[in-house]
């Protein structure tokens, strides 16, 4: 049998960072601990009372126990709030190649597209040594996307788009849990991580059957060319022509950069950006450009939305090669 | 006293009738009915955790269905936190107390204090109903849209019991800020006041100026969930974040409303049972405002993976430590305050002393949790789960239990077995660590709370738990015993049986007359004179 495990397994480097911090703070506990119990203990056995006679002396107060209890603690929680929040940002910062895949919750489970359209459900493949990128959703309550091997989470929230990044260290199967409560089954929510070797990833990706079984729903058509269909008929058509004097500005080859605002403000053109301009058209205004955009919301569903997106990205990359 | 002389009016036998309570605007004899009711309730709250505890034992689903599991926690949560933690110590202690130990007849407003149980108690009857109807399984957080719109179980029902119970609390805080300000005996200055005023009067301000936001935000949930207001729901526009923002601003003072009054009465055991005067009163009671105050700014501190700004997540999580510092205040003064003591290990006395280092643990874990990187892991996991029951039960209920063992004879003027009641204490603490620290190491090792059905990895630590929780209820029946049944004994006590300062000793009888004081009281000394020898005269 395995000896008792006091931590989780760790599948990234990220993982033995937070693990350092933890162990920094559970020592930091015993010493605070021991320290207030056994004078509490040796005061209670030492100054126990040996009559009801007894009158004990008053004790001056002094400032220098003030003094001392409140620099000490301080500087010990500057220290650690400054080593948590410098992990806390490196891991909220997803690095330039990651891999995007799109998650997407529901009750109960996680539907996972890959940049290739492939889909499964629960279960995650990624390949191992390359930093992975999820963009994630809910279609109705809030879920959280829960990674305990890598030591993150990150809330699912129906409405808007969310970002987890993390970068697989070794080949395995890990947990996969939902965090926040989201109903009747949410014990059951849930799948398993597969962290698989490069060429693995990619047969993986490019095959439609495993073990027998059909896959769910795999979208075997390219979504770029879905996406340029759609783009084509619904964007380009009247709006975004590319065009001079054209109602909406020409963005067919621009994701990746930055766009200017209406008020002076600058915005990524990412994922986000795009997903959200198409939900909610109003929030962000292009200079020069009127407010005139309609919501796509309810007339193209989630999954073509990503085509869009899928497609608005390799129009760009074509165009910066 | 003799055993032929008629009984001394008192506020127990001043009427029988059931009217003469129902109709009471006694401070006295309410605090006594908040402590029948609250002790209804938290046997229910503990009857649902025994349950789930049991299905917990195995990681298999065997006693219990996940939606009955779903609403027996989430029954747990509203009933124990709404209806014993917030409540216990104004409602029983507070009310008890206040008047005593600043020495005056009655609260500012003895019908609005009545009218402040009435409305507790209507509280609970919708909490109850919602509860005989079926229950209600979205969490004692209410999170939308879960709550607002998917959940199909009572939500109206319990959140108009959690919205009508708030105004108690709104109501009492104001009672106890008035009388505190206005109503102290000659004599009685500011820094004469003992700890457990000086907690109660912080608490009070909480509890007026946070409920009121919960309370609007309950309520927007129920027109969300009735007349389909956007405000939440995302489909129409609305921002379930917001939600969260706004049950937490509440929530997290809320914290200190359930904890600061059990501050106070630690601060009383402490003095009494070591014969000291708590060592840097100043300090002790300052932090207690310092920890009010700093305590409405730190919300966000629950919500750092909710998707809030990540700027916004570093500055919560600077000022959760920075109220982490009164806190470690304190309890650095009660442990000098035993130095050179005289101390005497009653039952009162080793539910205090648990009390710090159990707290202690609670605040500690606090600091892991206030730390943004390990939050993330952490976050919604049974680390959460054991700190917030170190904080509370560890904290609280043996704050609370120190409390009701040390006013005891006071409320009833009677003692009890206290062989039994220290035997039921230290049973207590040890199924407490039994109980809740596994789930510490659960919680490190990912098991997300709120899982009726989990990974077989985390099963022994769930199984320590439960074990754990048999003793804790064993050693809660051997409390509720020993307490009771001293009610049948003839044995009555003195005024001041544990020779303690403070005017409910000194200057009221036990049990008290029903205006409290049958002489003018005026106070010559500092608090917690225990060179005094006129507190020992009398036992």
């Amino acid at each position: 049998m395995k000896y008792v495990q006091t931590s989780p397994t760790d599948a990234s480097t990220y993982a033995s960072d937070v693990d350092s911090l933890y162990a920094f703070l559970i020592g930091m506990s015993v010493v605070f601990t021991v320290a207030i119990c056994g004078c509490i203990i040796y005061f209670a056995i030492k100054y126990k009372r040996q009559s009801d006679a007894d009158r004990p002396e008053p004790t001056k107060d002094g400032n220098l126990l003030e003094i001392l209890g409140s620099v000490i603690p301080f500087i010990l929680v500057m220290i650690i709030f400054f080593w948590g929040a410098k992990l806390y940002f490196d891991a909220r910062i997803p690095p330039k190649d990651a891999i995007e895949i799109l998650v997407t919750g529901k009750q109960w489970m996680w539907k996972v597209q890959h940049p290739n359209g492939k889909r499964e459900i629960n279960d995650l493949h990624v390949p191992v040594g390359v930093p992975i990128k999820l963009t994630m959703t809910s279609e109705d309550v809030i879920h959280s996307y829960y990674l305990p091997e890598f030591r993150k989470k990150m809330d699912v929230v129906p409405g808007k788009y969310t970002q987890m990044w993390f970068l697989p260290a070794k080949e395995g199967i890990f947990n996969i849990f939902c965090a926040e409560y989201c109903g009747t089954e949410h014990s059951l929510m849930g799948g398993k991580l597969k962290v698989v070797g490069q060429e693995e990833y990619e047969a993986w990706l490019n095959r439609r059957w495993v073990d027998g079984q059909q896959m769910a729903a795999v979208d075997s058509s390219d979504p770029t060319v879905a996406g340029k269909q759609i783009w084509d008929t619904n964007c380009a058509a009247a709006c975004h022509t590319g065009r001079p004097g054209a109602i909406g500005p020409n963005i067919e080859h621009k994701f990746g950069s930055m766009r200017k605002l209406e008020g002076g403000d600058e915005i990524l053109m990412d994922d986000y950006y795009v997903k959200n301009s198409m939900n909610n058209p109003n929030e962000h205004i292009a200079l020069g450009y009127p407010a005139a955009m309609s919501a796509f919301k309810g007339v193209l569903n989630n999954t073509q939305m990503n085509q869009v997106i899928a497609y608005l990205k390799s129009a760009s990359e074509v165009a910066a090669e | 006293m003799d055993a032929t002389e008629q009984p001394k009016l008192n506020y127990l036998n001043a009427g029988n009738t059931v009217k003469s309570w129902l109709f009471t605007v006694d401070h006295k004899r309410i605090g006594i009915m908040y402590l029948a009711a609250m002790t209804v309730f938290f046997l229910i709250g503990g009857t649902a955790a025994g349950l789930f505890r049991l299905e917990l034992a195995t990681a298999a689903p065997d006693v219990l269905s996940n939606d009955i599991y779903n609403r027996l926690f989430t029954m747990h949560g509203i009933v124990m936190i709404f209806f014993f933690l917030i409540p216990a110590v104004p409602g029983v202690l507070g009310n008890f107390l206040v008047p005593l130990m600043i020495g005056t007849k009655d609260v500012a407003f003895p019908r609005l204090n009545l009218a402040s149980w009435y409305i507790y108690m209507a509280g609970g009857m919708f909490t109850l109903a919602a509860i005989l109807f079926g229950g209600i399984d979205t969490g004692w957080t209410f999170y939308t849209p879960y709550s607002s719109v998917y959940a199909d179980s009572n939500v109206i029902l319990a959140g108009t019991g959690v919205f009508v119970t708030g105004f108690s609390s709104i109501l009492t805080g104001l009672n106890f800020i008035v009388t505190i300000h206005k109503m102290r005996a000659p004599g009685m200055t500011w820094m004469r006041l003992p700890l457990f005023i000086w907690a109660q009067y912080a608490t009070s301000i909480i509890n007026v100026l946070g409920t009121p936001v919960l309370a609007i935000t309950i309520l927007l949930v129920v027109f969300e969930r009735t007349l389909g207001f956007g405000i939440f729901d995302p489909t129409k526009g609305g921002d379930p974040v917001l939600y969260q923002h706004l049950f937490w601003f509440y929530s997290h003072p809320a914290v200190y409303i359930m904890i600061l009054p059990g501050f106070g009465v630690i601060s009383e055991v402490l003095a009494c049972f070591s014969r000291k005067r708590i060592y840097g009163y100043e300090f002790v009671a300052f932090s207690s405002l310092a920890i009010a105050a700093i305590g409405f700014f730190v919300w966000g501190h629950h919500m750092f993976t909710s998707s809030q700004s990540e700027y916004a997540a570093l500055i919560f999580s600077i000022l959760t430590y920075l109220v982490g510092i009164p806190t470690a205040i304190k309890i650095f003064n009660w442990t000098a305050t035993l130095y050179k003591g005289s101390i005497e290990l009653s039952a009162p006395m080793l539910y205090t002393l648990g009390f710090i280092g159990l707290f202690l643990v609670g605040g500690l874990t606090g600091i892991f949790l206030a730390t943004m990187a390990i939050n993330v892991h952490l976050h919604d996991t049974y680390f959460v789960v054991a700190h917030f029951h170190y904080v509370m039960v560890g904290g609280m209920m043996m704050a609370w239990l120190a409390g009701i063992h040390f006013w005891w004879p006071k409320m009833f003027g009677k003692l009890y077995n206290e062989f039994w009641a220290r035997v039921g204490a230290v049973v207590i603490f040890l199924g407490f660590n039994f109980t809740f620290f596994p789930q510490f190491i659960a919680g490190y090792l990912g098991m997300p709370r709120r899982y009726h059905v989990y990974d077989v990895a985390y099963q022994p630590f769930q199984m320590l738990s439960t074990v754990g929780a048999v003793f804790m209820g064993i050693g809660l029946i051997i409390c509720l015993i020993t307490l009771v049944s001293s009610l049948f004994s003839k044995k009555t006590c003195g005024k001041n049986p544990f020779h303690a300062t403070g005017l409910e000793w000194n200057n009221a009888d036990s049990p008290p007359d029903p205006h409290n004081f049958t002489e003018p009281v005026v106070v010559d000394v500092e608090a917690y004179d225990y060179t005094d020898e006129r507190i020992y005269e009398d036992s």
